[in-house]
């Protein structure tokens, strides 16, 4: 398209633009100078005159080390790695074999089944998070990793089944058919046929279930009481503030480290990323 | 070829796989795990937190059967009240907002220019960062003695005295408010982008050919292609909105003076934080009847917008 | 030694009746062809021999098996579909050696016979490659190897040729039809054209709303239809009809419209007696266009017409004239060197032993 004299693009398009990307990205920014920033620069108020938001003099790392020394930091990296992954390996194994069946298997009721899962998609975990914390009580999971492991495939199995019954169902009937006159059972012709060939919609909905069990707040803070049990976003939160102190360096240094692995992740497998999110809105 | 007697049929697999032949089966079969782990942890605790919410249990205390008291005792509470508007509030002006700039922002994006794919992973960071560890960074931004914000509003001559974000009640609810929209603004604008990039040029050029000034051509054609997007983007949002806790526990955690109460917050302060269990399940499941209408009308209505 | 043989086979989706008491015996080594309008069953009738749909009621036996619940997988048959099936994540090769696999074939033995099979259809070049690197006639062929290779007991093709563009149908078309007579195997072939149905089958079914129609030789259907459906269904351009009534007039029969008065010949006029009660019995006429002549001075008045030509299609080999009768259109093909232009008028001359009758209610032919 004709777009024009050139000041007309940047007024309509370059400096928005440009605004945009300034305010959504200037959080991250201030997060990163703030963990390098000594506590004597840290605490200047506002309209002090040697308020400097724009660099610092002093780079520093204690605030890093005070993250891994005085507290059970790289525990909690560990703890939500570990917790992600499995969770999101238990949903991925079910979402996939879940999607299979109703995007490509006739059979009674199946109609009915794919609004259900699309309706648990919606369920937020706000809604049920106390009684499910009794229940976690009663099958004795509190306070360790499997209550969180077991309770993150609710949101995340529904999302994964209906991201990958998009993907399944834009992969041509006759593929399976073949298989199966070649010799495949149905279950040969969907392990060694249609899963493979629905491998990128795997990845893309691993990363997200992925970057959604990271992300995951409020069963870990019900669930998860001691210290060295707890995930990167709980731990933050109750461990850097004692009561009305906000332990600011540490508190940013903790929120950049615990971003960078969704953060690699994520840029790993951009173009996975965008396509099962908006994969997932398709409907 | 006179070889095809070596292996012919070949080894006949078990009764038990043979079965698997049978659609029906094998559907059961792979639904078998969704099933049991959905019902566990979704089905039974709903059932658990309906149970609940009719009797007046609390940590270490078994309730007795009081029926709706608890749903009536939480109706005439005013800071229940409160979060309900707060909710009401919090979720349509947000929605507002994040549609308005995430359209903008995606026909922003929805051109050819150097660097766009770089500046599309980006933008999506708010989105994808843990809410909780981005959300403690808004929070420092906008403390009451260390704000930069308060210092660039200063240095461009917009305030002279320190602006108390989180301390006033008006004021703490409209910095979650601009949190939230931070976030929300990138899923909607790469969602509505990928809308965007379904629409065939060809029909901007044949608007565009027939006279449309580029306002209507968004009017009559872009919108309407890009409205079914939008409606499952908002069913999304609106729902994820409504329900939202983190932002709110890490802002302002529900003050000043409970004045910035959602839905959820609050049951947890009251269920977890007092450990008035059964109250707090009864506030959640308060919350139930308004997603159900929200979920049924919008479905109705993408599915009328689907169909047109 | 692979007989197909169905036998009062229907079959429901839900209440809708797709394919109605088909009979059918495919001999050994037969190229037996379905063909007929989109929604006729032939490709249902396909899917169930291959067992990729269910049986609503009848039998189809293998080599004298019976089949109805065998799986796809066990029936020994291999299958070429409309849009190749091709499996993308895998080579060629790997595609060639997937159904060999799946029945545990002896690594060397996949090999040799995908060689073997590869350098049958000239893609030996190919093995390595994804099928998203192949153009359209080479994924044909790739499909075709895959099928090969299994050494089945019978070959299913589901309109194998109709994604490719016109002039590598024709050359594809060539190369199955020495395939087939190569590998002598049992093949059942579904198409809607009914040229590549006379060029390729041994045998052809024509299909229509889940009936069939008539099976026979590729000729036999062109030069006996047995209905005015087949006759109008095989041959191109279409064969002609005009509603006339039929009357004896001194020993001849007379079949009359407006404009057009045709004595029938002896054979044909034997036949239509048995149908004729009194004076103008309704009927209809069926005539080729290649059966069709300018009117010469050796031509008997009792065998031509007048027209008024409409459209004249010019196609070098041929003049292809839309020409009217009374209310009958009549498309005649002519020799090329012919001087005619639109709106001309022109006499054209029929040969009576090439003329079809039919019931207009019934639709049989006479």
């Amino acid at each position: 398209m004709i777009e024009g004299a050139l000041w007309r693009k940047w007024v309509f398009y370059n400096i928005p633009l440009i605004l945009f990307v300034f305010v959504l990205l200037f959080p991250f920014y201030w997060m990163i100078i703030t963990t390098f920033r000594p506590d004597g620069e840290l605490y200047r108020p506002w309209n002090a005159v040697n308020y400097m938001p724009f660099w610092t003099n002093n780079p520093t790392l204690e605030h890093i080390k005070y993250l891994f020394e005085e507290t059970n930091f790289g525990r909690w990296m560990m703890n939500t790695m570990f917790i992600a992954t499995i969770s999101t390996l238990i949903s991925l194994f079910c979402g996939v074999l879940a999607g299979y069946a109703l995007a490509r298997l006739n059979f009674p009721y199946a109609g009915s089944l794919g609004t259900v899962i699309f309706v648990t998609y919606l369920v937020p975990q706000t809604l049920l998070f106390i009684p499910l914390a009794q229940i976690i009580r009663n099958f004795e999971l509190g306070d360790t990793p499997w209550s969180l492991i077991l309770t993150y495939p609710t949101f995340l199995i529904p999302f994964c089944t209906w991201l990958m019954m998009g993907y399944f169902k834009a992969i041509p009937k006759e593929l399976e058919e073949c298989a199966r006159i070649d010799g495949a059972s149905r279950w040969k012709a969907m392990v060694y046929i249609i899963i493979p060939v629905a491998v990128p919609g795997i990845l893309s909905s691993g990363i997200i279930a992925f970057t959604l069990s990271w992300n995951e707040f409020i069963y870990a803070l019900v669930f998860l009481s001691s210290p060295d049990q707890k995930t990167v976003p709980v731990g933050v939160t109750s461990e850097l503030i004692r009561g009305d102190v906000f332990f600011w360096g540490p508190l940013m240094a903790g929120a950049l480290l615990g971003s960078i692995p969704v953060a690699i992740v994520y840029s790993f497998f951009v173009e996975h990323y965008v396509s099962g999110l908006t994969g997932s809105v398709k409907g | 070829m006179a070889v095809t007697a070596v292996a012919g049929v070949g080894a006949r697999p078990t009764p038990r796989l043979r079965r698997l032949e049978d659609e029906r089966w094998l559907a059961m079969a792979l639904l078998f795990p969704t099933a049991l782990l959905l019902g566990l942890f979704i089905a039974y605790p709903f059932i658990e937190g309906v149970l609940l919410s009719l009797t007046s249990q609390r940590v270490g205390i078994p309730g007795k059967w009081v029926g709706l008291d608890n749903f009536v005792k939480v109706w005439n509470d005013s800071i229940f009240r409160t979060s309900v508007w707060n909710t009401f509030w919090y979720t349509a002006v947000t929605t507002v907002f994040k549609l308005a700039l995430g359209l903008w922002l995606a026909l922003l994006l929805n051109r050819h220019f150097r660097g766009k794919a770089i500046v599309r992973a980006f933008i999506l960071l708010p989105f994808i960062i843990p809410t909780v560890l981005s959300t403690f960074a808004w929070k420092w931004m906008f403390d009451p003695t260390f704000s930069v914000i308060n210092w660039a509003l200063f240095h461009m001559g917009i305030i002279t005295q320190r602006i108390n974000w989180l301390g006033d009640p008006d004021l703490a609810m409209t910095s979650i408010i601009v949190v939230n929209i931070w976030r929300g603004v990138p899923f909607f604008a790469i969602s509505l982008l990928a809308g965007l990039q379904t629409i065939s040029p060809e029909l901007n050029e044949a608007a565009a050919i027939d006279g449309a000034r580029p306002w209507k051509r968004f009017w009559y054609v872009t919108w309407p292609l890009l409205l079914p997007v939008t409606m499952v983007v908002m069913l999304f949002s609106v729902i994820q909105t409504f329900a939202d806790f983190q932002l709110v526990y890490v802002m302002t955690g529900g003050g000043p003076a409970n004045a910035t109460h959602l839905f959820a917050t609050y049951a947890y302060q009251i269920g977890i934080g007092t450990g008035l269990l059964s109250e707090g399940a009864a506030i959640s499941l308060a919350m139930f009847p308004f997603l159900f209408l929200i979920v049924v009308v919008q479905l109705l209505y993408i599915r009328r917008v689907e169909t047109r | 030694m692979a007989e197909v043989t169905l036998s009062k086979l229907n079959k429901f989706f839900d209440t809708t009746h797709v394919v109605k008491d088909v009979d059918l015996q495919i001999r050994d080594k037969e190229f037996m062809v379905f063909v007929g309008p989109s929604g006729c069953g032939k490709t249902t009738t396909l899917r169930m021999i291959a067992g990729l749909e269910a049986v609503s009621s009848g039998d189809i036996r293998i080599e004298d098996n019976l089949v109805n619940e065998v799986p796809p997988m066990d029936r020994d048959i291999a299958m070429v579909f409309q849009n190749y099936a091709l499996y993308p994540h895998m080579s060629v090769a790997s595609n060639m050696a997937f159904g060999l696999k799946m029945r545990k074939f002896p690594r060397d033995q996949i090999e040799e016979r995908i060689k073997r099979a590869a350098t049958i259809l000239g893609i030996e070049n190919l093995l390595a490659r994804k099928p998203r690197q192949l153009s359209g006639g080479q994924r044909q062929r790739v499909a075709l190897g895959r099928a090969i290779v299994r050494d089945p007991k019978v070959f299913l093709f589901d309109e194998p040729l109709s994604n490719l563009d016109a002039k590598l149908r024709v050359q594809m078309r060539v190369e199955l039809k020495k395939l087939h007579e190569r590998l002598a195997v049992t093949s059942i072939y579904v198409t809607h054209d009914q040229v590549e149905a006379m060029t390729l089958g041994d045998r052809v079914v024509v299909m229509k709303d889940g009936w069939v129609q008539q099976v026979g030789e590729p000729l036999e259907l062109y030069n006996q239809p047995a209905n005015r459906f087949v006759a109008g269904f095989i041959g191109s351009p279409a064969m002609n009809f005009a509603e006339v009534t039929l009357a004896d007039q001194g020993g001849k029969v007379v079949a009359e419209a407006q404009g057009l008065r045709i004595v029938l010949p002896d054979e044909l006029a034997a036949r239509a007696r048995t149908k004729m009660n009194g004076a103008g019995t309704p009927a209809t006429l069926g005539i080729r266009p290649e059966d069709l002549h300018v009117a010469g001075a050796a031509d008997s008045a009792d065998h031509c017409f007048d027209v008024n030509v409409e459209v004249v299609e010019q196609l070098g080999s041929e003049i292809l004239l839309d020409s009217r009768v009374g209310s009958a259109l009549m498309v005649a093909s002519i020799d090329p060197a012919v001087k005619v232009r639109a709106h001309d008028k022109l006499r054209l001359a029929l040969k009576p032993e090439r003329l079809h009758l039919f019931d207009p209610q019934t639709e049989m032919a006479y």
